[in-house]
């Protein structure tokens, strides 16, 4: 395998620890990268100085880092970054780019990878109802899930370059809005519960919003609950015509699990089923299975994590 | 006037079972459709036309079994149609080069698609378009307004941020608040009537290839309990066993 260039997962100006799972992703494909920071101070790239695994960083610096625009991301990062293989994490804004980017060299782009075997990397596809395998013939782009690779562990000793670089933003920011929510969303938590049509009304939402605050998880819904209530927004919706998921844990509540619900969520590492009908196909799924009304579990379920987490 | 592209996939039925023969997936079985999400790029292309005037196209790359989701566009209100042929499976740099000479050859001043198609959840095809025809380009937007120009809203930030693009951009659509419209009976009648314009655009060479497609490995079965009161033994396993909370 050709050179491997790592595109560094940022949080306001600070490398995300995420990314030591793409250098070891880097690894994989058989080459120490050289790990691009996209940063608007170069003290970001500190973070990753005492990792193992890299072969050199480059602390990428430009106002143009200041905002997310496409266009204006990828031509400041094309100026600073070697040719080779390119790899990015899955978040919405990291795929964007990863696509933006093999536009910008002509290269191919390859989204979602959870499996690298020599040149071959591994998508699910169909929303994980199926994998697809291909072979990468040349340099491409990658974009690589996080929980897939371990991370690379600390003990090395890198040199940071900063290079100054200016980008052609095309878009302008006209305003910023909060959330209406304070609460995460869904495709930002690594703990999620959500509910479906069996929770009988969207005021009954309360009772997972309580669930969550006391674990940290963020609330989901199914398409059944989005479509069934307009209190229920689209941005809970987990599905395939919502948000594909990856949480390290997954709590359905009153979801019979739809194959279209199934593929957004089927790959958190451990999933929960509250429902009371036992032959819901969700429960084929969870890896711990509850027959019971939401009435009857939600409240012990609650009282017992409160419990713990004191 | 802008001349406005959106470009539309055939997929399979969202709620359609995927089978694997061999070492690949069968979909002789399957509903097709139009994938999801491009329905909303759809509604905005025509949005932006009923606000600014000019005309709508829609575009697909694929055999002739793909133009029935033109057809269901065209029943929607676009102006024209047009398939662009091809033979074999592209990677996304074929694919893309070839939706580039294809709007090069259309022109246009906007196109819309949706943030990704339902077969591979990749969003690629908005990103990658715009950077090879040197276009700005705004992705996952919830909500278009077209003031002279087009502003959005997308997700950023830990919130969300209303953007200006200027045009000529590429803009891929997420759900927000949008209602798709129905095809009303003129439409679906006109849409029987139009003629699909086929175009043929030789693709480079992909360098990406398939090499199997297979089913997820199954999940070992796990434990299942009676009655809510087993919600409290739950939660002391993802402590004890799954080293999780």
């Amino acid at each position: 395998m050709s050179e491997t260039i790592v595109i560094a997962e940022m949080n306001n100006n600070a490398i995300h620890p995420s990314t030591a799972e793409l250098v070891a992703a880097a690894g994989a494909l058989g080459s120490e990268p050289t790990l691009i920071v996209p940063c608007t101070d170069a003290s970001a790239a500190d973070g990753a100085t005492s990792w193992n695994g890299i072969s050199n960083i480059i602390a990428a610096k430009s106002s143009a880092f200041e905002n997310y625009d496409a266009a204006g991301w990828a031509s400041a990062l094309d100026a600073v970054m070697p040719q080779g293989t390119i790899i990015t994490g899955t978040s919405p804004q990291s795929k964007d780019l990863a696509a933006r980017i093999a536009g910008h060299r002509g290269m191919p782009v390859v989204q979602d990878v959870v499996k690298i075997d020599g040149n071959q990397v591994t998508s699910p596809v169909y929303s994980g109802k199926a994998m697809q395998t291909v072979s990468l013939g040349g340099a491409s782009v990658i974009s690589v899930r996080s929980n897939v690779f371990s991370p690379v562990q600390e003990g090395g000793e890198n040199n940071v370059s900063v290079v100054d670089t200016t980008g052609n933003i095309a878009t302008s920011v006209q305003e910023f809005m909060e959330r209406a929510s304070k609460r995460l969303d869904v495709s930002e938590a690594n703990i999620i519960i959500s509910g479906g049509r069996g929770m009988g009304s969207p005021e009954n939402f309360s009772h997972l919003e309580a669930v969550a605050d006391t674990i940290g998880a963020a609330v989901g819904a199914s398409r059944a609950a989005v479509d069934t209530w307009e209190a229920i927004p689209h941005s809970m919706q987990v599905g395939q015509t919502g948000k594909t998921v990856n949480p390290n844990l997954y709590i359905a509540v009153g979801i019979s699990g739809a194959i279209q619900h199934l593929a957004g969520m089927r790959s958190s590492r451990y999933i929960v089923a509250i429902n009371k009908d036992a032959d819901a196909p969700i429960f084929k799924h969870a890896d711990y299975g509850i027959v019971a009304t939401w009435e009857e579990a939600l409240p012990v379920l609650h009282n017992k994590l409160q419990t713990m987490m004191e | 006037m802008p001349n406005i592209i959106v470009l539309v996939k055939q997929v399979p039925d969202t709620n359609a079972k995927i089978l694997v023969s061999g070492e690949s997936v069968d979909l002789s079985a399957v509903k097709m459709v139009m994938s999801p999400y491009d329905e909303f790029a759809l509604e905005t292309a025509l949005q932006h036309k009923e606000a600014a005037g000019g005309e709508v196209t829609a575009l697909t790359v694929g055999g002739p079994g793909a133009e029935k989701i033109l057809k269901d566009a065209k029943a929607m209100g676009v102006d024209h149609i047009v398939r662009v042929e091809t033979s074999s499976s592209m990677d996304t740099n074929a694919l893309q080069t070839v939706l580039k000479q294809a709007i090069t050859n259309l022109g246009a001043e906007v196109v819309y698609c949706g943030k990704s198609a339902a077969d591979t959840g990749a969003g690629s095809t908005g990103p990658g378009v715009a950077a090879r025809l040197g276009w700005a380009s705004a992705s996952n937007i919830t909500a278009a307004t077209f003031d002279g120009g087009v502003s959005v809203m997308t997700p950023g930030n830990g919130g969300n941020v209303k953007l200006s693009v200027p045009l000529p951009a590429v803009i891929s659509c997420d759900k927000g608040n949008l209602k798709v419209r129905k095809a009303n009976i003129k439409g679906i009648m006109q849409a029987k009537k139009a003629t699909v314009d086929v175009h043929t655009i030789e693709s480079p060479i992909s360098t990406v290839t398939v090499v199997n497609q297979s089913l997820p490995p199954a999940k070992p079965a796990g434990k299942s309990y009676q009655g809510g009161d087993a919600a409290a033994e739950v939660a002391q396993l993802l402590r004890d066993e799954a080293n999780l909370l």
